[in-house]
């Protein structure tokens, strides 16, 4: 009879855990996004007031007429995406192998961005990239830039503050999942004759692409819905599809647009993550996510 | 052998720039909090001073902003680490239906820009009346940080022997007995961790924030505010301060874990006969 009773509470005992914080999530994430669906299928002006009536042709004028800032998000988060993997990758391997007693260190200086505001860090760039700053005058001097060339405000600069600001995040996933693979394997690879080069090729990489799916996920998917280095370090001309939600929403008041442009940008990341998933041959996305 | 010298020098080159990189950024935020700059604008070195480090608060719509900021990521990090800790607890430790959809459904809000949630959310609270301000930007940072709570717990509760909980109930703890003897203590390096992260998110986040503050200021939404204007020597001040401050704090935990693991290794060594332990800090 009691041992019964236990059973049952030991039964009912993960949903008492699981319930608040899912029906948080299901009130403040789930919910709002099905109301942002039925938003985006309303029609009408800020004036009057919007009324849903099924208007499907939001989604597609949103795309004729966004296309451009689209494209440039994906285009700027993918290049963001390969640098921060290019820059990260030897960084955490030499973190996870090579780095000796200063693995702490090196792991805090990673680290230390997250614990200075992010908005502080890309005005910090402004200022470093500014027209009358010292790298600017050096970049004249030695002829790489031309006397009227700038650093702030162009393209370069907003993707290299994409890059930056997201460089933990490719950084971490790579040091984590290095960290787990074992030498030896490496080690029986070059006793039974492969070359260096071989491998890291076939051993070390393939245990290490989860860090490597996990991190370029981590790095991708904030960077696209980013707006802010583009605001603060380009133009109008570098604005990206965040810039044009933000904007929608808070200062043109036009929800449906802004509602589809959201559901199109998560439409597009799924696509870009289940691809990504097929080129590396990931089995599963959360067990990649998780590590 | 030179090869693998060499390859290891140049390994160590370009981390130590990919370092800089991440770090010259924040050398010049602690730097120019220490500008003596002339009139609104803090652009260019102009000579050493500590007056700013004397008033940090001189400006009392900052004081309030960071007040705000620090009350927020207070109450939501309270919040988000006693829901998602427990998730956690559920999502690892209880076989039941459902898990995998929860799983998944808890890594969404990841998976998710900070636009989309931030729009999203705003039209909600729009749709039903509701007047943003302090609370639901309160609500807002919950909903952002139990997903990163859950991930950071799960990943200390995974690497945890389930064996040590099942014993305490074997030696008759009841369930809640085992919760706060055995569990909490063994997970507690976790949720610390979690606390931390989810803290140090919620006083940063300006995106979510920006679309559910109402009239309510808070630090990155003063900043942002700011750089039309040129961000006052005091943003630099604050922000160089709660850097100082974590890494004291980190600093203090590194030694009490080496203190700690010091005196459990002393502790097992006393013991007659080699027990595994389970790992610890």
């Amino acid at each position: 009879m009691l041992r019964l009773s236990l059973r049952r509470r030991r039964q009912l005992l993960p949903y008492l855990f699981l319930g608040p914080g899912l029906l948080w999530l299901l009130i403040f994430f789930l919910v709002p996004l099905a109301n942002q669906a039925y938003v985006s299928l309303q029609t009408g002006d800020p004036e009057a007031g919007y009324v849903f009536g099924w208007h499907f042709s939001t989604y597609t004028t949103a795309l004729s007429d966004y296309h451009t800032q689209i494209l440039r998000s994906f285009g700027y988060a993918g290049v963001a995406t390969v640098l921060d993997l290019v820059i990260a990758f030897p960084l955490a391997y030499f973190i996870a192998f090579k780095a000796g007693r200063f693995k702490n260190v090196m792991l805090l200086l990673i680290v230390m961005p997250f614990f200075t505001s992010y908005l502080v860090r890309t005005v910090s760039w402004q200022l470093i990239l500014s027209d009358n700053g010292w790298v600017v005058g050096r970049l004249r001097d030695v002829g790489l830039l031309s006397s009227g060339g700038r650093l702030l405000a162009t393209r370069t600069a907003v993707i290299a503050g994409i890059t930056y600001n997201f460089l933990p995040f490719m950084a971490l996933p790579l040091y984590v999942s290095l960290e787990k693979v074992d030498r030896r394997l490496v080690e029986a690879a070059t006793d039974l004759y492969a070359s260096r080069t071989t491998a890291f090729r076939k051993v070390t990489l393939p245990l290490a692409l989860p860090g490597v799916f996990a991190g370029s996920l981590l790095t991708f998917i904030p960077a696209v819905g980013d707006y802010i280095n583009a605001a603060l370090l380009g133009t109008p001309n570098q604005y990206m599809i965040g810039n044009v939600i933000q904007a929608k929403f808070l200062n043109i008041l036009d929800y449906p647009t802004a509602a589809a442009l959201s559901f199109l940008l998560m439409g597009v990341i799924l696509l870009a993550i289940l691809l990504y998933a097929r080129a590396l041959g990931t089995r599963s996305l959360t067990e990649a996510a998780a590590a | 052998m030179t090869w693998d010298r060499l390859r290891t020098w140049l390994l160590g080159g370009w981390s130590g720039l990919a370092l800089a990189y991440l770090f010259i950024p924040i050398v010049i935020v602690v730097l120019f909090s220490f500008n003596n700059n002339k009139g609104r604008f803090n652009f260019t070195w102009q000579g050493f001073t500590f007056k700013h480090w004397a008033h940090p608060f001189a400006d009392p719509d900052l004081a309030l902003a960071l007040k705000n900021s620090l009350a927020i990521a207070a109450i939501s990090t309270v919040i988000a680490t006693a829901l998602g800790t427990f998730m956690a607890l559920a999502l690892v430790r209880y076989g039941f239906r459902g898990r995998g959809a929860a799983d998944l459904f808890v890594f969404l809000p990841l998976a998710t820009p900070e636009v989309v949630l931030g729009a999203a959310l705003l039209a909600l609270f729009l749709t039903m009346n509701v007047s943003t301000g302090f609370v639901t930007i309160v609500i807002a940072h919950v909903m952002f940080n139990i997903s990163y709570v859950v991930v950071t717990v799960k990943a200390r509760l995974e690497g945890m022997d389930p064996h040590v909980e099942e014993a305490a109930q074997d030696l008759g703890a009841g369930v809640w007995s085992t919760f706060a003897r055995v569990t909490l203590p063994m997970i507690a390096p976790g949720v610390a961790a979690a606390a931390l992260l989810a803290a140090a998110l919620s006083v940063d986040d300006y995106v979510i924030t920006s679309f559910n503050a109402g009239q309510t200021i808070t630090f990155p939404l003063f900043i942002y505010g700011a750089t039309r204007q040129g961000v006052p020597p005091e943003v630099n001040v604050l922000a160089s301060g709660l850097l100082f401050v974590v890494l004291i704090l980190m600093g203090l935990n590194v030694l009490l874990q080496r203190r700690r693991a010091r005196r459990d290794h002393d502790a097992v060594e006393g013991l007659p006969i080699a027990v595994g332990a389970p790992a610890t800090g």
